[in-house]
């Protein structure tokens, strides 16, 4: 169980991590999601003590990390940025680890071999890939087989075994009881692991939620219609807007079908059979996760111009929700696994 | 590569939470020696110390024998006062800046790897760890700085011998061994002190080096008798005198008081680290 509680941290004028209050809890994948810059290492960093908040606390089990016994046998953790000497071999860096723990040197075997690092043990740190020295960042991370694992950007550089291979060791080990605590950046990544999440834009808590809630909470919701009579029942449909409903809209997509917002598929298949619409198709469409996530921290991306220059329809431009996929690296699947 | 690492083999780990016997110390101290000798860079850095050391000593005294007809005698006087610092002169002008570089190293390598955030993750207690990384470093070149003294007077003093004979049991000789071990070994703990403030490995080092080998011919420029005071105070200038068989006829400090004055600046040092390193991010 992570508890944060109130946590600031600022460097210099620059706000990192404003007020975030959050738990954890055991059993689960909790995501910490949120834009670039949104402050998600740094408070990685603050739980594990590695910087001084401004104010409030972060308590894992209770306790703050550096008043933590043995740290190593209750949490693992995996930070961004590379922890490793250059010049020091994989065995000996985790040997150096073990010790400081009192674990035995058998141990240090044991989880090179799970990461698969047992041929390059030997070898200095600096020669290894981007994918190898995250396996190495791993490895230190389960070698106190801690409850508790905090991992910020696992998945990077590692190749679509290696991404396989820690989305079913997270979900192993949290379903073996361990807390997990992992960040990314990846929404179609977090879609396919993460239980819960728990998103922050510019540093403040946007959401701390179920993935299900995160999703259902977008205005992504809608049903894509085919009708022969489009305009009909468009004018049926929009004559269910009352001043007291939720307000119905719908668009015309280029090929003639109809997209509605704010009506279930059952409700709009009701009004047509009521009218004498035909209707060729009548499909819910889930947002996705990608979706729902840019929804959610449209307000607070830091670095809008940078993104437009991927000339992807990023955050600014996905003003209303359409079905189609408008995220380029998110599978179009992404949004019905995550419905799972 | 891992296709048979199976995350149920990972689950079913070991439980290897119990069996903790040893007091968390002794631990720190496994961990830092582990750190130390791990590194290749470190090991040949103290082999080079050694070579150049023992090289640059027979070196000098061999020229100074060759030289010994030739030179005056108020050198040769001042020469023999102190045969045995003047051997161990030779090798550490040049020898103790692979101490100082690797004092500095110890601590700014790891910021620059990273390993510093893997190690305070292992140690949050910041303290502790910077004692047992010092206390390390300090065993190791307490042992090697009394290996390479006692080996260049062991080659030195042969050489020496037709124009001036020395022996271990002559006055002072003994202490100025041991006092060079010493001197090392506390010079590799202010470079160390100074390597965990500056945090950079170039800034460190040069800021070691202007301390050994800048500072004392600038206090040398200041008038009258505060130049002659500032210099006495500085740290290698008194940390070096306990190196010496006798005390020189213009030293204000005795060998032991030069070595407390440099264990007070190192001590100073080493506390400011101390406390910057809990206060400052990692």
């Amino acid at each position: 169980m992570i508890e944060v509680h109130d946590l600031s941290k600022r460097y210099g004028d620059q706000t990192a991590v404003d007020h975030l209050t959050f738990t954890v809890r055991p059993g689960l994948v909790t995501g910490f999601l949120g834009p670039n810059g949104a402050g998600k290492s740094t408070t990685m960093r603050l739980i594990l003590g590695l910087d001084r908040p401004n104010s409030g606390t972060a308590t894992i089990g209770g306790v703050a990390y550096h008043a933590l016994r043995e740290p190593l046998r209750k949490v693992g953790a995996l930070l961004e940025a590379r922890a490793v000497h250059t010049g020091r071999s994989a065995y000996n860096h985790l040997l150096c680890l073990a010790q400081s723990q009192g674990l035995p040197r058998g141990r240090v075997s044991e989880v090179l071999a799970l990461v698969g690092l047992t041929e390059v043990a030997r070898k200095r740190a600096g020669g290894f890939s981007l994918g190898m020295g995250q396996r190495l960042g791993i490895a230190a991370a389960l070698l106190g087989d801690p409850q508790v694992l905090i991992l910020d950007e696992p998945v990077n550089g590692l190749d679509p075994e290696g991404v396989l291979w820690i989305r079913n060791l997270m979900k192993a080990l949290a379903a073996s009881g361990k807390t997990i605590f992992v960040s990314s950046h990846l929404m179609s990544e977090m879609a396919q692991t993460a239980d819960h999440l728990v998103v922050i834009g510019r540093g403040r808590l946007i959401a701390d939620e179920s993935v299900e809630a995160v999703i259902a909470r977008s205005s992504g919701q809608s049903v894509l219609v085919r009708t022969p009579q489009p305009a009909q029942l468009a004018k049926e449909l929009e004559r269910a807007n009352g001043p007291d409903t939720t307000p119905v809209t719908v668009t015309t997509a280029a090929d003639g079908a109809l997209m509605v917002q704010g009506m279930t598929a059952p409700e709009i298949g009701e009004k047509a059979s009521a009218a004498r619409v035909v209707l060729h198709e009548l499909t819910p469409q889930r947002a996705s996760l990608e979706e729902a996530f840019m929804e959610l921290t449209r307000e607070s991306v830091e670095y809008h111009a940078a993104q437009d220059l991927t000339a992807a329809p990023g955050p600014a431009t996905t003003g209303s929700p359409s079905p189609s996929p408008t995220v380029q690296d998110a599978p179009p699947s992404a949004g019905s696994e995550a419905a799972e | 590569m891992t296709a048979d690492t199976t995350p149920e083999a990972s689950a079913a780990l070991a439980d290897n939470t119990g069996a903790s016997g040893t007091a968390a110390f002794p631990r720190l101290l496994a961990m830092e020696w582990t750190k130390f000798r791990s590194v290749r860079s470190t090991v040949f850095s103290l082999l080079a110390f050694v070579v150049l050391t023992l090289g640059l000593a027979a070196l000098f005294t061999w020229l100074t024998v060759n030289q010994w007809d030739k030179i005056d005698a108020d050198q040769r006087a001042a020469y023999q006062r102190d045969a045995v610092g003047n051997i161990l002169g030779g090798g550490f002008v040049l020898g103790q800046l692979a101490i100082c570089v690797l004092g500095a190293m110890v601590i700014t390598s790891e910021y620059s790897t990273g390993m510093i955030r893997a190690s305070l993750l292992a140690v949050p207690r910041r303290t502790p760890m910077l004692a047992a990384k010092g206390l390390v470093f300090a065993a190791v070149t307490f042992v090697v700085g009394e290996v390479v003294s006692f080996g260049a007077f062991g080659i030195g003093a042969p050489i020496l011998h037709s124009k001036v004979p020395v022996s271990l049991s002559d006055h002072g000789v003994l202490r100025a061994l041991l006092g060079a071990g010493l001197y090392l070994m506390m010079l590799g703990l202010f470079a160390m002190a100074i390597g965990a403030l500056v945090r950079h490995t170039a800034g460190a080092i040069t800021a070691v080096i202007g301390f050994v080998e800048v500072l004392a011919p600038l206090a040398q420029l200041l008038p009258g008798s505060l130049g002659k005071h500032v210099h006495a105070y500085l740290p290698t200038e008194a940390g070096h005198l306990v190196a010496q068989s006798v005390q020189g006829p213009k030293d204000l400090l005795s060998p032991w008081q030069g070595y407390g004055v440099f264990s007070l600046w190192t001590a100073g040092l080493l506390i400011i680290a101390g406390w910057l390193l809990n206060r400052r991010d990692a």
